[in-house]
């Protein structure tokens, strides 16, 4: 049988095929759909994880115990994790590890262009990149097989186009393999420096024979052609590659750490010159030009090193040809916006209103910081907007003024916070700062598509789970100001941040409120806001909140998208001179029923 | 058979997802390597979405670059404007008559450009479709996409028992008759053209 699938479905049937048995992850784009598709596969135990370096930890133990495991993880991910991932190397793997890492070329949705295949080479750990969807499975499949026969994780690298590319797979059946148990192993598994010592020369002894092993794996091969040219591409960029030039001589590597060297010289022998066709950083290439060919390499002085590639830009590159006729005029762009009835949006309205300096988080709410909300100055990594903030107020203080006069506010998610937030919260605490932190807590990890998390009450497999009590958490670490809100409450919110931001005490305010696009209110119908042009006074207000329904006029009035609209009400309260109202004040709203889904008591 | 690049272009939330999925097993029914790609992400609502379909006997890459399209699909027109420049040289734009206006316009501070039809016409060969008439007359307004499929099919010499099939494979049940008026009503657009 076969099937279109993405290369993250590629991935989860692979690990399936291949007898995995536990799969866990973070959510993160482009990796997400890695682990939901594991979901359903009832052979295999999969969970979300609170965060990357939590379900590589977790992933570890249960390869001590003998289960093939799987973690996913985005480029960045694979930062919050690097401590066990390189102490995982040392270790090795009794149950096969993979980790799969997918890097965002382009930074469709990351902060960072990372090239993670670094990673590998740091943490001495075998990578592989596959080039399609097929090979993404057999892969996934082979590095199972192979994490066990050499002791070690092995990488399993994709991009976004990888991930979030489809194409034709074969189907096989899964092949079950028995969980060992655990046993212990001191001298394996405990990296007191006198094991340690011994692991490591272990490690690059290790290295060496996958070396070997890479010399005549199936992965890697010449692919004859005209000699005139030899290329070397890895992962998405060999298909580009192919496009532009389908005659050349290939060297086709999937395993793309340790590299091959015997068989890079015999490809090297073959041909005239070599192009280096990679993404992002120079990877292939240093260790091609290190290796001395005494041959001539093209890379990097003909290929960006920044954004995706593409078969367009390859061929610019190489071959001086632009297949591009056409330019337009500027025209508007079409930036991403909080959904309409977004919990978030009178948030940032009212941290922009109070004119507050905001340090903010990773989620949907990182675009408060778009006009016109334009209300989150700084946007650094998962976690970063606690701490952040405690360093500014430190920063201020030091310079002998009273921090407060910076209203400083920290913005966070609720995934986020559960994710890194709460260990710099605890740090902001002990060391005597006084920053306010807002949760923003809309019940659900929203922007990678809805994965529940500790605070959502559900698991990967949609059973209940326990649920974590984000303000019984927070009092826990021994802050005594400890406010949940509801997000829609404009008049309360403005009072109490106000306040809050004037105390010289830390203090947390939950704003609570479900995401709209929760499946539970997504499918309902609501009424919608109606603008009275005759009452509207042009005052700007509602435009302000930068909701997707609400558009101007030509006579510059306000004017409501009945079809986007969800009557959530928020810009009736904003309205100073009761223009807006619902059409059908008694039909179902994304108000009412947010605090029906909710089911919760206001807690001041 | 040349390998066919089609992209499929508009706002989140216009069903350009699940039409270039129709798309892509369609090709694969018809017997053709096929390969897609989008992306995801922060285009979750009101971004805008693009999706590459390639299919031909041998298809290697799953996207293309500026100049690298034969058709573009576009759901909307300022998404067929912005992505005229990744069509190749004799290439056709298929543009759905419809208006949604981005952030920046809603709010007052750019202007939505006038007459995107006749613009592109004077540079391209294009096909306008009232998208939102032909699914309005198919009974429901969720079959603009598939109409639009159905202006797609005139170019693909690919028959329509298989469009039909996938159609009915991959549409929620209540909806297949429509969508499959909706399939014809948008062949009949372009009877006699030519891709």
């Amino acid at each position: 049988m076969k099937a279109i699938l993405s290369g993250n479905e590629a991935i989860a049937r692979g690990f399936w095929e291949g007898g995995g048995h536990f799969a866990t992850a973070y959510p993160g784009t482009p990796s997400t759909e890695i682990l939901e598709n594991i979901g359903n596969y009832p052979e295999i135990r999969s969970q979300w994880a609170v965060n990357e370096k939590t379900s590589l930890e977790i992933a570890l133990g249960a390869s001590f115990a003998g289960a093939r495991s799987l973690v996913a993880m985005k480029l960045v991910g694979l930062n919050v994790a690097a401590d066990p991932f390189f102490s995982a190397s040392y270790i090795g793997s009794t149950g096969g590890l993979v980790v799969v890492c997918a890097d965002d070329p382009g930074m469709h949705s990351s902060q960072n262009e990372q090239d993670n295949r670094w990673y590998a080479l740091h943490a001495k750990m075998p990578m592989f990149e596959p080039t399609d969807s097929q090979e993404a499975k057999e892969l996934t499949k082979e590095a199972l097989v192979l994490s066990e026969k050499f002791d070690t994780p092995w990488m399993v690298r994709t991009t976004t186009r990888i991930s979030h590319s489809l194409s034709i797979v074969e189907f096989d059946e899964r092949k079950e393999v028995e969980i060992k148990g655990y046993v212990p192993d001191f001298h394996k598994r405990n990296l007191l420096p006198s094991n340690a010592r011994v692991r490591h020369k272990l490690v690059e002894e290790r290295t060496i024979k996958i070396k070997e092993f890479g010399e005549n794996f199936w992965g890697n091969r010449i692919e004859e052609g005209d000699p005139s040219i030899g290329i070397v591409a890895n992962g998405i960029s060999y298909q580009y590659a192919r496009e532009v030039f389908p005659n050349a001589t290939f060297l086709k590597l999937l395993l793309t750490w340790p590299l091959p060297e015997k068989l890079i010289r015999k490809f090297a022998g073959k041909v005239k010159k070599i192009y280096i066709i990679e993404e992002g950083d120079p990877f292939l290439e240093m260790h091609l030009k290190a290796m001395n060919l005494g041959i001539k390499i093209i890379g990097k002085d003909k290929i960006p090193m920044t954004g995706e590639l593409n078969p367009t830009i390859v061929m610019k590159a190489l071959k001086g040809k632009d297949p591009s006729h056409f330019d337009i005029p500027k025209i508007p762009h079409r930036p991403p916006a909080l959904c309409p009835g977004c919990p978030h949006t009178g948030v940032f309205y009212t941290l922009k209103r109070l004119k507050a300096n905001v340090t903010g988080d990773i989620g949907c709410y990182t675009l408060g910081a778009l006009p016109p909300l334009s209300s989150m100055d700084t946007t650094v990594e998962m976690g970063a907007s606690i701490g952040n903030a405690f360093g500014i107020e430190i920063a201020e203080s030091m310079r002998g003024l009273d921090p407060r006069k910076k209203k400083l506010v920290a913005v966070i998610g609720d995934s986020t916070f559960f994710h890194s937030g709460v260990t710099p919260l605890m740090d902001l605490f002990y060391n005597n700062g006084i920053t306010t932190v807002i949760i923003l807590d809309n019940r659900i990890t929203a922007m990678t598509g809805h994965q529940d998390n500790p605070g959502s009450g559900k698991t990967l497999k949609g059973v209940p789970g326990r649920t974590i009590d984000i303000e019984r958490l927070v009092r826990g670490i021994g802050i005594e100001h400890v406010y949940t809100i509801d997000s829609f409450d404009l008049k309360g919110l403005k009072e109490l941040i106000n306040r809050e931001i004037h105390r010289q005490e830390p203090s947390v305010i939950i704003a609570r409120r479900p995401c709209v696009l929760l499946p539970e209110l997504r499918k309902r119908k609501y009424t919608y806001a109606v603008a009275d042009e005759e009452k509207c006074t042009s005052c700007t207000l509602c435009w302000k909140l930068g909701c997707p329904a609400i558009s101007v006029t030509k006579e510059k009035k306000t004017w409501i998208n009945p079809d986007l609209c969800v009557g959530c009400g928020v810009c009736i309260d904003v309205c100073p001179v009761d223009a807006i109202s619902l059409r059908d004040p008694n039909a179902d709203n994304a108000r009412k029923a947010g605090e029906e889904v909710l089911g919760w008591k206001q807690n001041q | 058979m040349e390998t066919k690049s089609v992209i499929i272009a508009g706002v989140g939330g216009q069903g350009i997802i699940l039409a270039s999925n129709l798309l892509s097993e369609v090709a694969m029914e018809a017997g053709y390597d096929v390969k897609k790609s989008e992306i995801h992400g922060m285009s979750q609502r009101g971004g805008d979405v693009t999706s590459t379909v390639r299919f031909g006997e041998k298809v290697y890459s799953p996207i293309v670059g500026l100049g690298g399209a034969e058709v573009i699909l576009a759901f909307e027109e300022l998404e067929a404007m912005r992505n005229l420049p990744f069509l190749k040289k004799g290439g056709t734009i298929i543009v759905n008559e419809y208006r949604i206006d981005p952030l920046p316009v809603a709010s007052g501070t750019m202007e939505y450009p006038e007459n995107i039809t006749e613009y592109l016409k004077q540079k391209v060969k294009t096909i306008p479709v009232d998208a939102k008439k032909l699914a309005e007359k198919a009974g429901n307004m969720r079959t603009m996409n598939v109409a639009l499929l159905g202006v797609l099919s005139k170019s693909l010499n690919i028959s329509e028992d298989i469009w039909l099939k996938i159609i009915e494979r991959r549409v929620p049940k209540k909806a297949i008759e429509a969508n499959k008026i909706a399939f014809r009503l948008g062949k009949e657009v372009v009877e006699n053209a030519e891709f």
